[in-house]
């Protein structure tokens, strides 16, 4: 190889619109960023988590003398050794930090230890002997149902429940279990701070909701407690929930020594929550021209043993459970049960992934039904701007361009996929299990829509404070990045704002800002972006009244051609901005579902084209491409990103994704198992932006992370029906589905 | 730890005699290693052994790699060696490894069952071969002695012509075989069908490879006959990578199609 | 024990208590933690290193086995401001998201490309298929690779 000797990439600027190199990748790329996983501090110790093997039991007694006989372990703890708030939870805190009398799910934790280094914490926890009477798992939701072992209800009747079609379509589905299998597991290291406190520096979505939680069970009082974002590694939605924090924190008070934590794949497995598997029955009645007359379903989630977010998951699966369709007749009955298999929560789409999978089915039923294209009943049938939700009745009032996104996918070129004759892309990959003449194509579309930001009146808000010194513009933030981006377009909208170049992100921990809320719910751009853009928006407007200007630039401030400020003398002031946004506010619903309970949707349409082996149930995802409703792609090679990275994971969920969960205990809580799709895998994907301003996001900028992955699942098991002929009720769709 | 890092295969013999782990691309002792399940102290590191790498005619070294195999193997054993792991896998990964871990869904032994393949190993008191039949035993069970070590499998001297390998997996590459299989057909119409993830070891399905063989042109009633019988002779399990229904479906669909491809 | 080998370009040595991975000893014992652990049994390639030229997963090489070895590690792959070819080409695609694959494919494709220049499409899936990455869906790396191949004499 040619070894070119290319110039330093080192600049970066870019505003609003356009795709800057992020800040964060020379060090990415350079194995210099500090994750999570790389952190230490002087006198460190290493903690490990004893776990328990047993999906439902009762803990009869904990020896962990065995365990602090071995040299150089300093603590074992135990349930008894929590100061504080027994349980934690995002929603509602009903899980134990350790578990003291029962456990409930399999690998929940039951002890703590910490020593001196990573191999001697593993084998301490191995050594503490828990002896437990095991009891019989609860793991079959229609039996948690009847036993009302239920986290919550939900009910949404909307407009005359007598009313029929004169076409009906009915069907039952069920969503197997996906986990966000982050390529980073777990970590944190939690530092005492000599007084009694603690710095926290772990994997989170969402650092001031894990700093409360740690506070509540540590006993503390809230300024002894300050969490800082730290490099993560993925999330999609696994790091919403407290996991090890409660425990390191525990573990660096009582040893008063720094403590870090690395979970392996299959602790990380155990170790956080999981997206619901799902049973879903529709019953769609329409009109001879397609037009949706009633729509009734019944959603069963499975939260697992404890609360987490499950119910606001179900609670979304339900509001969004007719999809992007109008229809004046809707009853949705939702239920989310409470079981002994894994505690599931927060994943990317939120439950409106589970739903999207069989409303999208029931759709392409009835074009069947009535013989007309599957997109064009969608279209008779498209939600928009000014439409009331056919499940809640909220009047949509931030633009709504289902059309726009039916009518764009329709004209989409359907291409190849742009690959050789080479027998690794047909089904079956480089098992070269396929000939040509064992492949039947199809394609299939779907429409999915979503919630961005919280809703049922959840106080969602997100504080930035921007800053002009001698080294640019500033933002600080509690928001995290995961991955998605955050840092490029925060710097975006400082300097679209404040007309500099140089603009940082500074991720700053709990003590030093307010919540910026969760990295989650498609929602940082929007909210902590809006901070960012108000608080920037007020420094210049500051800054322009003091010095007279009219505008503001690296020089400093203008009026017409004249620099009335240089910078040098702007910035020996100091020049700081604080606002915390919110979107417009959002309320509960009523008995029946209805209320004003979203604060903006956004619509995607994605159309899948697949080969599949129907003889050995083998599929390979051609292509799928999408059309997305983003308000305003600030950064259009992130929103691609977003939207391909979406897609995949939508695509692992309908061919290949699934933890098999048996009598409450996990089969493949390992990479080897756990199937992620491969580069091998990953379809070609053409996406086309739909720019419709009016949201009350940044420039009209929408949260565009979940819409990829909602309906690109259904769109691939409609193209496999279609291809097959095979009903495909049930994702992952697995060989034996098509085969048998 | 003791590790010895032998200079020759006698050596290496004398470590295993004292109990050392023989530790050659690592791929499968060190998931042990790193997931608790193993902890060995006393190791001989035969990575860069040169004697155990050696392929010589049709004897192939325990420690060539599935690398090697891909891109210098009889077509079948490369296209089984295409499918072992990642690349990363086949640069480690070695045929010694796959023999001795014997996971019924070792990729590369329904090869070494297709053609009928000997596998060698050594002991300090001298060397033994073993047909592959005879030295799998069971899931994760061979023959091998505590003090002996795999030193390479010999592959018959005239290897069929034609000879086709599939694999059967959800993802599309780097996956572990749900079904994986074997077909040869020498000139005379003499088939072997070997199968892999269908049994506790590998095994041949003797009664389709006897009905088939003795057809010269095979017609579609015959290769329909052929895919039966190869169903009813793999006795799969149901576990969490697939049923045991599908996986007979499977064995037959297969092995036909690989039949199919050798008769073209 | 101490084990000896050169890691990018330099002699090393390293102690080794147990029989811990390779990986282990750059991220614990020799500071380099670009190596990143995500799987711990080969399935994943974010511990993606080459040793004597050939590319394997850290985790799977016993440390011990590294005596007398040569290692590149992603740390060796760029030179103080001076990015690599391959990380050049991953940052403009936009092929970087969390960032935690991205070493392993940093590595996997300077080996692939210091052993094929110009691969084709066909040739970039199937060398980085044992790398997984869960954020950018592939696509901006198979378009970083591409352009890179493309763009050789």
């Amino acid at each position: 190889m040619t070894t070119r000797t290319i110039r330093p990439v080192t600049d970066i600027e870019g505003v609003v619109g356009e795709s800057p190199l992020r800040p964060d990748g020379i060090p990415k790329l350079k194995g210099e960023f500090d994750f999570a996983q790389d952190l230490s501090a002087d006198q460190m110790l290493w903690g490990a988590t004893v776990r328990s093997p047993h999906a439902h039991a009762r803990i009869v007694s904990i020896d962990i003398a065995p365990a602090l006989a071995i040299g150089g372990v300093h603590a074992v703890l135990t349930a008894d050794d929590v100061p504080g708030r027994a349980v934690f939870g995002l929603e509602h805190p009903d899980q134990p930090v350790l578990a003291g009398e029962l456990v409930n799910y399999w690998g929940e934790p039951v002890a703590v230890v910490a020593a001196e280094d990573e191999r001697t914490a593993r084998a301490a926890a191995g050594a503490v002997v828990v002896e437990y009477e095991v009891l019989e798992p609860l793991v079959d939701i229609d039996e948690a149902e009847r036993r009302d072992e239920v986290f919550r209800r939900m009910r949404i009747r909307r407009g005359d429940q007598g009313v029929t079609g004169e076409v009906v379509v009915e069907g039952s589905y069920e969503v197997g279990m996906q986990d966000q299998a982050p390529l980073g597991t777990e970590a944190g290291l939690a530092v005492p701070d000599g007084s009694g406190g603690v710095d926290l520096y772990a994997t989170s979505q969402f650092v001031h909701v894990d700093q409360e939680q740690v506070v509540a069970s540590l006993g503390l009082r809230p300024d002894q407690v300050r969490s800082h974002p730290a490099g993560i590694g993925g999330a999609f939605g696994a790091r919403e929930d407290v996991n090890l924090h409660i425990h390191l924190c525990l573990l660096a008070l009582y040893t008063d020594r720094p403590v870090k934590m690395v979970y392996h794949r299959s602790e990380s497995f155990t170790g956080h929550v999981h997206r619901h598997p799902a049973r879903l029955w529709y019953r769609h009645q329409a009109d001879r021209d397609g037009k949706l007359v009633r729509v009734e379903a019944r959603v069963v989630i499975d939260g697992g043993a404890y609360a987490s977010t499950t119910a606001a998951v179900l609670a979304n699966a339900a509001y969004f459970a007719v999809g992007p369709y109008r229809c004046d007749s809707v009853a949705v009955d939702g239920v989310g049960t409470r079981t002994n298999n894994p505690p599931c929560g927060a994943m990317r789409g939120f439950g409106a992934v589970q739903v999207c999978f069989g409303y999208e089915a029931q759709m392409d039923r009835l074009a069947a039904e009535l013989g007309i294209d599957p997109l064009e009943v969608r279209r008779r049938n498209a939600l928009t701007t000014g439409d009331p939700m056919p499940t809640t009745g909220q009047i949509i009032e931030t633009p709504l361009p289902t059309l726009a996104v039916i009518n764009s996918l329709e004209a989409m070129p359907l291409m190849g996929n742009g690959s050789s004759d080479n027998p690794v892309h047909l089904p079956g990959g480089t098992g070269l299990t396929s000939d040509p003449e064992h492949v039947v194509s199809g394609v299939g579309y779907a429409l999915g829509i979503k919630n961005l930001g919280f809703s049922e009146g959840f106080d969602d808000y997100a504080q930035a404070r921007v800053l002009l010194i001698d080294d640019g513009a500033v933002v600080e933030t509690a928001a995290i990045e995961v991955g998605q981006g955050l840092v490029s377009v925060l710097a975006q909208i400082l300097r679209t704002e404040l007309g500099v170049s140089r603009a940082t992100v500074r991720h700053v921990d709990t003590s030093r800002i307010d919540s910026a809320g969760s990295t989650s719910a498609s929602r940082q751009t929007q909210i902590s972006g809006g901070a960012t853009m108000e608080a920037a928006r007020n420094l210049r407007e500051r800054l322009l009244d003091e010095y007279g200007g009219d505008r503001l630039d690296d020089e400093g401030v203008w009026k017409g051609e004249e620099l009335v400020a240089a910078m040098g003398t702007v910035v020996e002031r100091k020049w700081e901005e604080t606002v915390t946004f919110r979107h417009p506010p959002t309320f509960a619903s009523d008995g029946d579902g209805q209320g004003v309970v979203h604060a903006d949707f956004a619509v995607a349409g994605h159309r899948a084209v697949v080969d599949v082996d129907p003889e050995l149930g083998l599929v390979k995802v051609l292509r799928v491409d999408t059309t997305q409703d983003v308000g305003k792609a600030l950064n259009p090679q992130s929103v691609r990103g977003q939207i391909e990275g979406g897609i995949m994971q939508g695509v692992g969920l309908a061919v290949m994704e699934e933890l098999v969960v048996g009598d409450g205990i996990i089969k493949n809580p390992n990479f080897t198992d756990y199937l992620l799709p491969t580069i091998l895998d990953a379809p070609d994907v053409e996406a086309l932006l739909i720019e419709e301003e009016g949201s009350w996001g940044p420039y009209g900028a929408k949260g565009v992370g979940e819409p990829p992955t909602i309906s690109s699942t259904a769109a691939v098991a409609a193209a496999i029906r279609d291809a097959t002929g095979k009903g495909i009720t049930r994702v992952p769709v697995r060989p034996q589905d098509i085969a048998l | 730890m003791n590790v010895t890092y032998p200079s020759s295969l006698a050596e290496a013999l004398d470590a295993v005699a004292t109990g050392a782990t023989p530790l050659a691309g690592g791929t499968d002792l060190m998931v042990e290693t790193n997931f608790g399940h193993a902890d060995p102290q006393n190791v001989v590191a035969l990575r860069r052994l040169d004697e155990l790498a050696r392929w010589e005619g049709n004897f192939i070294g325990a420690g060539v790699t599935w690398r090697r195999i891909e891109r210098e193997g009889p077509r079948a054993f490369a296209q089984a060696a295409r499918t072992v792991g990642s690349p990363q896998i086949r640069n480690a990964g070695t045929v010694g490894g796959n023999v001795g871990t014997a996971s019924p869904a070792g990729d590369g032994l329904p090869f070494l069952a297709a053609v009928d393949a000997d596998v060698e190993v050594a002991s300090a008191g001298g060397r033994r071969s073993l047909r592959w039949d005879g030295f799998f035993l069971g899931v994760k069970d061979t023959a091998l002695q505590s003090d002996e070590l795999i030193v390479g499998v010999r592959l018959p001297t005239e290897l069929p012509e034609r000879q086709e390998f599939a694999k059967i997996g959800v993802r599309n590459a780097m996956v572990i075989a749900t079904v994986c299989c074997v077909v040869t057909r020498g000139d005379g119409g003499a088939t072997r069908v070997a199968l892999g993830s269908v049994a506790p070891t590998p095994i041949r399905a003797r009664r389709a490879e006897e009905m088939i063989s003795s057809v010269s042109r095979p017609k579609e009633s015959d290769l329909v006959e052929f895919a039966r019988l190869v169903s009813e002779e793999v006795s799969p399990i149901t576990d969490h990578r697939s049923t045991a229904e599908y996986r007979r479906h499977a064995s037959g669909v297969l092995a036909r199609r690989l039949l199919e491809r050798c008769l073209r | 024990m101490i084990v000896s080998f050169t890691l990018n370009g330099e002699r090393t040595t390293a102690r080794v208590m147990a029989p811990s991975s390779l990986l282990d000893v750059l991220r614990d014992e020799l500071a380099l933690p670009g190596s990143k652990s995500a799987c711990e049994q080969g399935e994943c390639g974010s511990c993606s290193v080459m040793l004597d030229d050939e590319l394997v997963c850290s985790c799977l090489v016993m440390a011990v086995d590294a005596e007398g070895s040569n290692i590149r590690t992603v740390e060796g792959m760029s030179s103080g401001d001076f990015l690599h070819p391959v990380q050049e080409a991953m940052h403009r695609a936009g092929a970087v998201q969390c960032g935690f694959c991205t070493p392993g494919f940093v590595v996997a494709a300077v080996d692939l490309f210091e052993k094929n220049a110009t691969p084709t499409r066909d040739e970039i899936k199937e060398a980085l298929a044992g790398n997984l990455c869960r954020c950018t869906g592939y696509g901006s790396i198979i378009r970083a690779f591409e352009d890179l191949a493309g763009g050789r004499e």
